[in-house]
């Protein structure tokens, strides 16, 4: 199997805080690999330090064999790393239509094009259209994403990060938050995701990584405790421990 | 697909030439001929409005706070100051698109500086900036006249054929073009994926990025473009005045333009223009009542704005306008309001 995105060695303090120690991670292409722990465990540090948002101190981050540990943000993105976010950080003014053609126009590099009016492309047009309608997103294309229902804005969430044809996909806590009634529609949304695209799922709700993960890695004081398929890592006293002694969170 | 033509012709919606936008340039030239003898106020409220349009595509579109905006407005009022009075280009309208040229390259130029940080760093940023130019120009005074300013500009007639007159007419309609052009250009550029990335950015820079959208690189573009209309707007000064003092680059400038803003609302291109037009007419309004305390009401009005909120009060002034425009071109129809009353 080919490894779509690993880290080596990857080290993260603050102050004098060590909240990423050491962290090697494998994720094989096209795998459902979710990176579970407690609170506190360091999961929201990882994802900033594969996304750039954080520069490591020591360690190695490759993406399908390149390091792409000194790359900007957006640089990553257009390399096929892209992510959703745990709480909406979506543009409140911007309709799903807008923000849509946003990440489709950047793929496509012409998010630059400053003399060409939006709506004028038909490749555009019609990537945006298959991106709205798999998403179930057309009857509210056109209302600013601040007025729209709390499980409409999670799957936008989804749709812009799979807008920008992600090859691995950093898919953090999807349904968070999500009233029972409208949850139904994300978990159905995570599991469409197309196949070729390498998900690591990281999440707090143990039904949702359970149904959906073929891997999984546990992580605890910003190390990696335990990786191995559901059932193992199920099974293991020493997951049980951390989750017993975090009580009802899991 | 009829999904597809859902999405193409909502994103063009955007873009589209309402009735009322062709109202308001309609009533702006229609003016030229209603007050023929105000010439050189509406030629004042043309600049300011290319002034403060510049201020909105980083501010309102971008999310770029300033209070050093007259340092480009300051580079290009003594640019085609400098170029009209050592003969260097004569020709108005050339010397024009040169100065704003060289606002340009100093936008660039300090953008790099004004981008790192955050509001507040920006602040002292462009305030710094602005300041250090006025020192600048005064310290040089060999070549900028110090503090009595260029003196005996004489400027030639545009394309050489239309002369100034004393009157301002030709001023006025100068500027009322150069205004139309760059107000077109700034309307191309806001309803593009460039002007669009932009409006992402200042919703949420770290989002932005995060699908793919090169913060820095779009900011550093907007930047200098602004530089470019605030030059022009000096260069307008300088050309239809016929002078160029310290006080282009003087703080009293920036800080106006914000406020001229706030009035007018950031965020659509109309708010620079409208602000412009209300806040010059207080201006003339209330130094005829009290030449010495105008300030007090301009600071009043400004209070009561924020107060009563901007999105109320556009719609009770635009409330008669859109009744009309609704009866002649039909429901839809109407002016347009800012996005967002977050200045």
């Amino acid at each position: 199997m080919t490894i779509a995105l690993e880290t080596r060695g990857l080290e993260k303090s603050f102050g004098g805080l060590r909240v990423t120690r050491d962290l090697s991670l494998k994720v094989e292409q096209g795998a459902r690999h979710a990176l579970i722990g407690p609170n506190g465990a360091g999961k929201t540090t990882v994802i900033n330090l594969l996304t750039g948002v954080l520069k490591p101190n020591a360690g190695r981050i490759l993406l399908e064999g390149n390091d792409i540990a000194d790359l900007a943000v957006h640089k990553r993105v257009l390399r096929g790393l892209s992510r959703t976010f745990q709480i909406n950080q979506l543009y409140a003014d911007l309709t799903p239509l807008e923000t849509i053609g946003l990440a489709v126009s950047e793929r496509l590099g012409r998010g630059g094009d400053w003399w060409r009016r939006m709506g004028t492309r038909d490749d555009v047009n019609q990537e945006i259209a298959e991106t709205l309608g798999r998403f179930h997103l057309l009857d509210v294309m056109n209302e600013p994403t601040a007025t729209l229902p709390y499980g409409k804005q999670r799957l936008l969430e989804i749709a812009v990060a799979i807008a920008t044809k992600p090859r691995v996909l950093l898919l953090d806590e999807p349904a968070a938050g999500v009233p029972e009634s409208e949850r139904h529609d994300i978990l159905a949304a995570v599991a469409a995701l197309p196949r070729d695209v390498t998900v690591l799922l990281i999440e707090h709700d143990m039904d949702l990584v359970f149904s959906f993960a073929d891997r999984i890695s546990v992580l605890v004081n910003g190390a990696m405790l335990v990786e191995g398929p559901p059932d193992e890592v199920a099974r293991d006293p020493q997951v049980k421990a951390v989750y017993l002694g975090e009580a009802a969170d899991v | 697909m009829t999904a597809v033509s859902d999405v193409s012709s909502h994103a063009i919606a955007r873009a589209r030439w309402r009735p009322a936008e062709i109202v308001f340039w309609v009533l702006a030239l229609s003016c030229a001929f209603l007050f023929p003898s105000r010439y050189l106020i509406m030629t004042d409220i043309l600049r300011l409005a290319l002034f403060t349009l510049s201020l909105d595509l980083i501010l309102g579109y971008a999310g770029i706070v300033s209070l050093g905006h007259a340092a480009f407005f300051g580079v290009g009022a003594y640019s085609a100051g400098l170029l009209a009075l050592h003969g260097i280009i004569n020709e108005p309208v050339i010397a024009l698109v040169v100065a704003g040229l060289v606002a340009m390259v100093l936008g660039f130029l300090t953008s790099f500086l004004v981008i790192r940080g955050v509001d507040l760093t920006r602040l002292m940023v462009t305030l710094g900036i602005a300041l250090l130019l006025e020192a600048l120009a005064e310290r040089f005074s060999n070549i900028t006249g110090g503090t009595d300013g260029l003196q005996g500009i004489e400027m030639q007639p545009i394309l050489g054929m239309f002369a100034f007159d004393m009157f301002g007419k030709t001023g006025f309609f100068y500027s009322l073009i150069v205004l139309f052009l760059l107000f077109l250009l700034a309307r191309r550029i806001v309803n593009s994926p460039f002007g669009l990335s932009l409006r992402a950015i200042k919703n949420n820079p770290l989002r932005a990025s995060a699908i793919g959208v090169p913060v820095n690189r779009r900011l550093i573009a907007i930047y200098t473009v602004a530089a470019f209309y605030a030059g022009i707007a000096g260069a307008l000064f300088t050309q239809t005045t016929a002078l160029a003092s310290l006080d282009v680059f003087a703080f009293e400038r920036s800080a106006d333009l914000m406020l001229v803003l706030v009035i007018g609302g950031t965020g659509y291109l109309y708010g620079g223009l409208i602000g412009a037009v209300v806040f010059k007419m207080l201006q003339e309004l209330f130094q005829t009542i009290t030449p010495q305390y105008w300030l007090f009401w301009i600071g009043l009005v400004l209070v009561v704005m924020v107060l009563v909120g901007r999105e109320r009060i556009h719609r009770w002034v635009l409330w008669g306008p859109n009744l009309i425009i609704r009866q002649v071109f039909g429901r839809k129809a109407g002016v347009a309001v800012p996005e967002s009353d977050a200045p």
